[in-house]
Parts: structure tokens; sequence; C-alpha cells
């Protein structure tokens, strides 16, 4: 069943599209050599290009347009061997050269497809329409002094990729998936950090509704949207908005909007006859990018595994889809797992991980990457358990004592002899004592009562302070009971 | 001799053999400009001291044996180069106080081989006239005067009337200047000296204020053909920071100009025979194509079909680029700005931008934004540009069959400082002649070749393929040769 608004009138069907700004992860910017690092003091990154002074000339980084095609090839793009550059002609304080260089006619990439999965396990294709790279502005600063505003050019110049999608989601569910699909591939290519707190993505939704059937209907544009979460809630509160204009008689105006995450509403920024016009023409300061398709295949070549991809194979290697899943989620917690899967069982491997040890470090706040217990530790862990040294139970504890005190699991299991008890003797004296203890029991099991035996189990674990190896026990136990 | 009388050839000889140093040299041309620039101010800034400072340096260096191209030869930069150090305007008022922390590329190299700058020739305001009467500076006057007339003050035509004036009334013995629709071409003809636009991609644009930057490219004035020459290899070269220079090795212009014109096709192009062409100006014409038929070279008659819609293209992408060039004069990080207590930001850019452009530099905006507005956008802009292509393609088709193409640089001797300013488009048929060359990207050299009937200098025009400097200045050196122009302005340092 598709997703659908109820209004006075009916049901209404919603159309998003987005397009998504993600910064180039490189070390200096577009068109500069520039340093682009975040949270360096203000006006510290910035070159006489980036400030726009007479006289300066943008070169392009090479890097920056690796990064692009690396991307465009990670979403299944056609690759634009003959791209260029064009002016998008405004003013603002921030926006030191009085225009931005972007690409406008002539994008570095064509079309492309990214597959989402929904929560119903469902499937869909989301159309990427292009790829263009361009140039960021500065930032203005409105709060610094009461009547002046100051301008940080440390952004201005640094590359940015602006990605087109068609508007091929239905659902809040859907822009959500595909943004978090989008940061994920970018993430695993290395192109962008995909931190949207930082502004390192931020999202303009381009939202319309219509009835069932028709076509598309006159669409606004939230923009700077910077989280998953507000992209699904402004979604859902323009769509709201635009089908209470169209039912009270009204037409939804095409204009530009802000969301307000205080209040969960959208708000007018600017109609389309205040729209800039951006006077666009190529830019002349800079030739066509004319890329050779071997460089682009050997890109393509040393392109990391992507997430459907590496989802496939965990699921090849025994994972339930939940858990292949949940493991190619991010690409740091793949490259964890795989590192204690090497060499192992990694069915089991996964369990740790997406149990206990993601329990251990959702306690704490913390990611993977940040992890206080290092990936050969918990591989270590798994193998004490394997060669019978602990059993599961005292694994768990030895865990946390890893995440408390940040010691190998040998250390700790020599260090409180929590050893495993293999000796049969030991096991013997133990099993006697318990049976000794519990005649009554004993009785009513040999009367029938098989279900004691796990009762049995456990007094003979107890004192053997939980050490004892399951099998061994039962094994005993199963003996002289039966005997 | 006096010391401001060499060739810029003459001086490093004179340099070399000891005859003179450069710090005389220097001084001499300094003087000259004391004397001269209150009148003809050719130049905004002379920076004396630091002239002279580089002077000695250069003596001790060629004492030491370590001599380089230009070594100790004294220059004028116009000033749309940066300059270190140096206040740079551009001739605007918006850029008043604007003392670039950074050299441009060709003015480095100028640099690097020796030469003293003896300081910042005045230009038309952004490089946008053709008269040098649109600085923020005031107008320049060109040395040379009517022999009937001498109380006229004359224009020494523009952008780089600074440059061309400053050279032809000694008072450098070169000078860098920029070119986008004839700004070499056309001032070196009405100064009587010669002064070549190399091919697009030539030389750095690096540090050098844009104007319409697919247009624009550097070259040097100079008082003859090889000066040029010499100047022309220090200045060209691939330089990294600036994308569209092109990586070709530089030859040696200077020998070029000695390999004569035995044997080459020179195209006529007939539709340069414009009606109303000046009967003087069609005479000299001919007259140069005798000069270079008598010295081996053969005439081809050659059509350029598209050239009577080359000055119209040109006024649409020129103006269409510096609109969006000059976007970064608003009063925010540089330069001059205007503004009032409580202000918006959009009264800082109105108010800035009001008082710091000159009335030429305002329409070429307003008609640069305009062509490019949605809905125009086609008419105009991309419409220039399908032509551009065409006259790109036309000079292709001429180049299959001739070297290089003569023509007049200019359709008349250079007039008055209150004449054709009433009109803009008067003004812009001054480079009815030399446009073509930059929209196709095309090295074109003015090289002074007769006076006209009030004695005043009157120019040809050599315009070659794409990088093939060299037989552009051997038939200029050919017509040079030929002309023994040998006629000097009144107003000249030493005179």
């Amino acid at each position: 069943m598709s997703y659908t608004i109820e209004g006075r009138t009916g049901p209404w069907e919603i159309v998003v599209g987005l397009e998504v700004h993600a910064q180039v992860i490189s070390q200096s910017k577009l068109f500069s050599g520039a340093a682009t690092a975040f949270g360096a003091a203000p006006n510290s990154q910035v070159s006489f290009i980036d400030a726009g002074f007479p006289g300066m000339l943008p070169v392009i980084n090479a890097e920056c347009v690796a990064q692009a095609v690396r991307t465009g090839l990670g979403l299944n793009a056609k690759v634009n061997l003959w791209s260029r550059f064009d002016r998008k002609n405004y003013f603002y304080a921030d926006l030191p050269q009085g225009y931005q260089i972007s690409q406008f006619a002539h994008p570095i990439i064509g079309e492309g497809a990214v597959e989402i999965t929904l929560a119903d396990g469902a499937v869909k294709t989301i159309g990427i329409t292009r790829l263009h790279l361009e140039q960021d502005a500065g930032k203005s600063l409105h709060d610094q002094h009461p009547s002046k505003s100051f301008i940080d050019l440390n952004r201005s110049g640094v590359a940015l990729m602006e990605i087109v999608s068609e508007p091929d989601m239905r659902s809040p569910e859907e822009a959500g998936a595909y943004l978090s699909k989008l940061r994920q591939i970018l993430r695993y290519l290395g192109t962008c950090d995909g931190n949207m707190d930082e502004g390192s993505m931020r999202a303009d939704v381009n939202v319309s509704v219509r009835k069932a059937g028709e076509g598309y209907r006159t669409r606004c544009e939230v923009k700077n949207v910077n989280s998953i979460r507000f992209v699904m809630q402004a979604v859902e509160a323009e769509a709201r908005r635009q089908i209470e204009v169209w039912e009270d008689g009204g037409e939804v105006s095409q204009e530009t909007r802000l969301f307000d995450t205080a209040r969960g509403t959208t708000r007018s920024m600017r109609s389309k006859e205040d729209a800039h016009d951006y006077r666009y023409f190529p830019e002349p300061d800079l030739p066509p990018l004319v890329l050779e398709s071997n460089w682009v295949e050997a890109l393509k070549a040393a392109l990391p595994e992507l997430p459907d991809a590496r989802r496939a194979r965990y699921v090849a290697m025994g994972l339930s889809a939940y858990d292949a899943h949940v493991l190619t989620l991010e690409k740091e917690t793949a490259v964890f797992f795989e590192s204690v899967a090497t060499g192992r069982d990694a069915k089991i491997v996964a369990n740790w991980l997406t149990g206990d040890f993601f329990a251990h470090l959702n306690k704490r706040g913390v990611g993977i990457e940040e992890s206080p217990v290092p990936a050969k530790d918990l591989g270590a862990l798994i193998d004490l358990i394997a060669d019978k040294t602990i059993n599961g139970k005292i694994a768990k504890d030895v865990l946390e004592i890893m995440f408390e005190e940040g010691k190998t699991p040998g250390a700790i299991v020599a260090e409180r002899g929590l050893k495993q008890v293999t000796d049969t003797g030991a096991i013997d004296a133990a099993v006697d004592k318990v049976l000794a203890a519990n005649a009554g029991q004993v009785e009513q099991y040999k009367a029938g009562k098989v279900t004691l035996f796990g009762f049995f189990v456990g007094q003979t674990m107890k004192a053997l302070q939980g050490k004892g190896n399951p099998a061994l026990v039962n094994e005993v136990l199963k003996a002289k009971l039966g005997g | 001799m006096h010391p401001t009388d060499f060739t810029l050839a003459g001086a490093l000889a004179a340099l070399e053999e000891g005859a003179i140093s450069s710090v005389e040299l220097t001084q001499a041309h300094l003087d000259g400009i004391a004397k001269l620039n209150p009148r003809i101010n050719a130049y905004i800034t002379v920076t004396a001291e630091k002239a002279l400072a580089q002077a000695a340096e250069s003596d001790a260096r060629r004492k030491r044996g370590d001599a380089r191209a230009l070594e100790g030869i004294p220059l004028a930069i116009k000033d749309l180069f940066c300059t270190a150090g140096t206040e740079t305007t551009a001739g605007s008022r918006i850029l008043k106080g604007f003392v670039p922390p950074y050299e441009s590329t060709v003015s480095q190299k100028l640099l690097d081989d020796g030469a003293v700058f003896l300081g910042k020739a005045n230009l038309d305001e952004f490089a946008m006239g053709s008269s040098n009467t649109t600085s923020a500076a005031g107008p320049v006057e060109n040395p040379w005067s009517r022999a009937n007339d001498p109380d006229t003050r004359l224009v020494p035509g523009g952008s780089s009337g600074g440059s061309a004036a400053a050279v032809a009334a000694r008072m450098a013995l070169g000078a860098t200047a920029t070119d986008t629709g004839g700004s070499i071409r056309q001032p070196a003809a009405f100064c009587g000296i010669a002064g070549i636009k190399p091919t697009y991609g030539r030389c750095s644009r690096f540090g050098v204020v844009a104007f319409a930057s697919s247009l624009d490219q550097a070259g040097p004035v100079a008082r003859t053909v090889e000066d040029c020459a010499l100047l022309l290899k220090s200045m060209s070269g691939y330089d990294p920071k600036d994308s569209t220079s092109a990586d070709m090795p530089v030859p040696d212009f200077a020998a070029a100009c000695r390999r004569g014109v035995k044997g080459l096709r020179i195209g006529v192009p007939k539709e340069y025979r414009l009606d109303g062409l000046a009967p003087e100006i069609a005479a000299l014409w001919d007259q140069g194509l005798a000069w270079l038929r008598e010295q081996g070279a053969e005439m081809v008659e050659i059509s350029l079909p598209h050239t009577k819609y080359a000055l119209p293209t040109y006024y649409i992408v020129a103006p269409a680029e510096a609109s969006s060039n000059l976007a970064r004069y608003d009063g925010v990080r540089f330069g001059s700005r205007v503004t009032e207590p409580g202000s918006d930001l959009r009264d800082l850019y109105e108010r800035t931008r009001a008082a710091g452009f000159g009335q030429e530099v305002k329409r070429r905006i307003m008609i640069g934004t305009y062509v490019l507005s949605a809905g125009y956008y086609d008419a105009y802009y991309l419409k220039a540009q399908k032509i551009r292509a065409l006259i790109r393609r036309d000079f292709e088709e001429a180049f299959r069959t001739v070297d290089a193409i003569v023509t007049p640089a200019t359709p008349s001797a250079a007039f008055g400082m209150d004449e054709k300013q009433d009109d803009p488009v008067t003004m812009y048929l001054n480079d009815v002649f030399t446009v073509t060359a930059n929209l196709a990207g095309l090295p074109g050299l003015a090289v002074p070749a007769g006076l006209d009937g009030q004695g005043l200098p009157l120019g040809l025009q050599v315009i070659g393929r794409a990088f093939d400097e060299e037989s552009v200045f051997a038939v200029g050196r050919a017509i040079e040769q030929a002309a023994g122009f040998t006629a000097l302005p009144g107003l000249r340092a030493g005179a």
C-alpha cells in the first residue's frame, strides 16, 4: 500500500526530490590550495583566490574531480568525460567573487540510481538526475556584534558535490531512506564525511502533493535541511501545508521555504518573483574539464566495496539479512566486523558484535571507531570460547570487564581464575556433592520428573563458580543420574 | 645620444659595453617623467626610489657577470598588473589604496629577467576605453600633436594609453600593456610605436585585473618590433596559476624578426576595405603591401566573411564577462568602501559601486548584465558565442592559404581629447580592425608605418596563426624596415 496523507477531500500522494550538497573530502579547496579542515579559526584558511582578490584565477584541484568521479561511479551514474564550469552570479557578502563557480549546463556526472530498502523490506530504486561540482560560499556571522555582520571565508571555495535526485520519493520514510543511503555510500567511498551537524551534508527538499493518477503539481523547495530526521519532518510538514492550501481552494505557488525545526513547520523564504536571475554563463577562467577514460577506469578499479555488495557478501557468509544490514550500515562497523571475523566463525562474531558488544558501546554512547575494546581483543575473547578456555556465560562477564578496565580477555581470565573447568575429576566431585545434597530431587528425577535436569546443571555450575565446561557437566550428570 | 633615445635593444648593448649604467639610464627616464608626466599623465604612480634601488642592484649584478635578459632596463607597468607593495588601481576609484600583496606572473617574469620598474602606467578604467579618457587618474595626453593644430591635445588611444604615451615620449624603454579588443595595438598605432597582443594563452593572466577573461591578453609596447620581441620573450610562458595559459615552448622572437618575408603568403581581407575608410589609411595599407611584395612576399586576397559582426559580438561578450568579473569590487574586502551608519549590505554595495565606478564601466556592467539576463541570454550572449566561433573559423580557413594577414591597425589617426566623446558607439568603432584577433585568440601586432597629412603616426596590423608570433614579428619587422619610421613626437624626454 502506498503512503498517502488523508485530507478533507480524500487521500493525497507526496512527491519528493532531493538536492543534496555534500562537501568533498579533500586536503585543499576546489580552486585554491587553502586547507579545508573544519573548526579552524575564522579566516585562517583563505587564499587570495578564495577571497576574490583582483587578478586571482581558479585552478581546478584534481583530487576533487577524482572524488566526484568516484561518487558518480558509486551511484552507478554516467561519468561525463567532457564537462564545464559556469558562473552563477549573485551578490552576497560571503560570496567574495560575486559569483559561484558551478556546473550548470554540463555536469561531470549524469544519470544514476540508488537502491533503498524500506522498513517492510521492500526495495525501491531512486533515480539520480546529475551530480555537479561547485564551490561553497563563506559564512556570515550575524551574532557577533550588535550592528555589524562578520564574514568567515574558511568555507569559501571548499568543493561541494550537488547531487540531484529524480522526484522518485513518495513518503517521508523514502526521503529519509534515500538520504541515509546516499550518506552511507559517500562515507564508504570516502568522498564525503556525511557529518550533517557540521554542515558537510545538507539537503534542499523539493515537495509537491497530488491526487492519485495526476501529473505533478507545483513544488516548493525547503532549503538547507541538516539532518535525516528533519528531512522527514520537513517533507511531512510541507506536504500537509500544501494539502491545506489546495483544499482551501488556493494554489500552491512555487517558492523557496525554510524548515523551522523548533515548530516543525515550513515558512516562506522567497517567492518565485524574488528569485535571483543568476545570469549563468561559461566560466572563462577555466577550460572545459576533459577526463581520460583510462583515468576513470583506474578510479573504478580502485573503488572500495560498496554497502550493497558488502551486505550480499555477508549473507553469503551465512549471516542473516538483518545482521548483514546492521553490520554494513557504517563502513567502520563493517571493517571492525571483518577484522574480527577473519579466520573465525562469522555468524558467532556477528552475534557477539550485534549483541553484547553494541550494547556496551551504546551504554557508553560511543561509536565503533572509538570503541575502548579493539577488534583483536574481541577476536581473542571469541577464541577463548572456541578453545573451551571459558564458556559463553563467563565470556559475557569478561567482555564487560574488558570494556571497564581495558585489559585483554586473556589477562582477565588468568587474573581472575576464570578458566573453564574441564578436569573430569573436579566435575565428578562437584556432581557427587550436588546429588548428595539434593537427594529428594534425585528421587523425583528418577521417578520421571526429567525437567529437574536443568536444576542439577545449575547447581553443579554454581559449585564450580560458573567455570564448568557445560558439555562435560551434562555428560557427567547424565551418567550419574542414569546409573 | 641622450640615454632616453636608446631602443631597448640598444640600451642592452650599451649596458653590456659599459657605455651606460642602469642607474644612469633609470635616472634619465625618471628625469623625463618628472618633466613630462605632469602634462602627459602617463604614470599614475612613479616608484622612483624603488627603481633606482633596483637599477643599482642590477648594475652590481651585471658587474658580477650575472646579467639577465633585460638586466637594468627601465619599464613602465600598466596599472592593471598587480605589483606587490605598489598600489594597483586599474585606473579606478574603487581600487584606490589597494596595495596587492602579490605580483602578477608577467611582471614577476620581467623582474626575474632583471627589468627595473619606473612606475604604474595610466589606463582607461578597468581597461575599458579607446582614448584613455575614462581613468580615475585623469586623461593621458598623446605626445604627438597635429602639425597645423598643435594646441589641440590628442588622445593616446586606449586602454593602454599610459603605456604607449610613456614609451613614445621616452619616459620608458618599453611597457607592459593588455589588449582585450585592441588596447595594445590602437594606442601603439596612435603613439607611433610598436605593440603586440600575443596569442591568447601565451602570457599568464594571473595577477592582471580582469576585464574580459576570454579576451584579455598581456603584451608589450616598445619603440621597435625587435624591442617588443625581447619583452614578449620574457613575459611569455606557461603558468600553472592560470588554467588558460598555454603549455607551449617560447620561441626566440627576436631571431624571428630577422627571418625576412621572402616566400610568405600575406592575406589581404577584402572585408576590411570598409566603406568610408579614410583614403590616407587605405593608401598606407596599399603601401605596406607593396613593401612586402618588394621583399618577396606574395599577396593573397582572402575573405573573412563574418568581420562585420565582430564589433557587435565583442561588445556583447566583453561586457558580459566584465559584469561578472567586476562583481568582486563590492567594498567588503579591499579597495574603497562607501557606507552610511546604519545602512544595510545592499546600501553598501550601491553606494560603493556608484561612487567607485566611472561612467563607461557602469555602462558596460549594465550592458553585460542585460545580455546575460534570463530571456535575453539566447538572443545576445549565446548568439554572440556562435558568431565568435564563426569568426574563429573564418581565420582558420584563411590561414590554410596564408601565413599572415595585414590590415590597418586603426580607422584613423589619434583624435582630440574632446572628440568622439558624445556617442559611445563612435568610440567603440576604434576597435573595428583589432577585435577580431581577440575574438579568435590570435596574435596581432601594430607597427608604425607612416604619417597622415597632419603629421600623426599611422600603424598597420599583422595578424598571425595561433602561437605563430614568429611570422608576425618577421612581417612586422619587414614593414618597419621598409617604412623607415623616424618621425618623433613633439613631447619627449631629452628633447
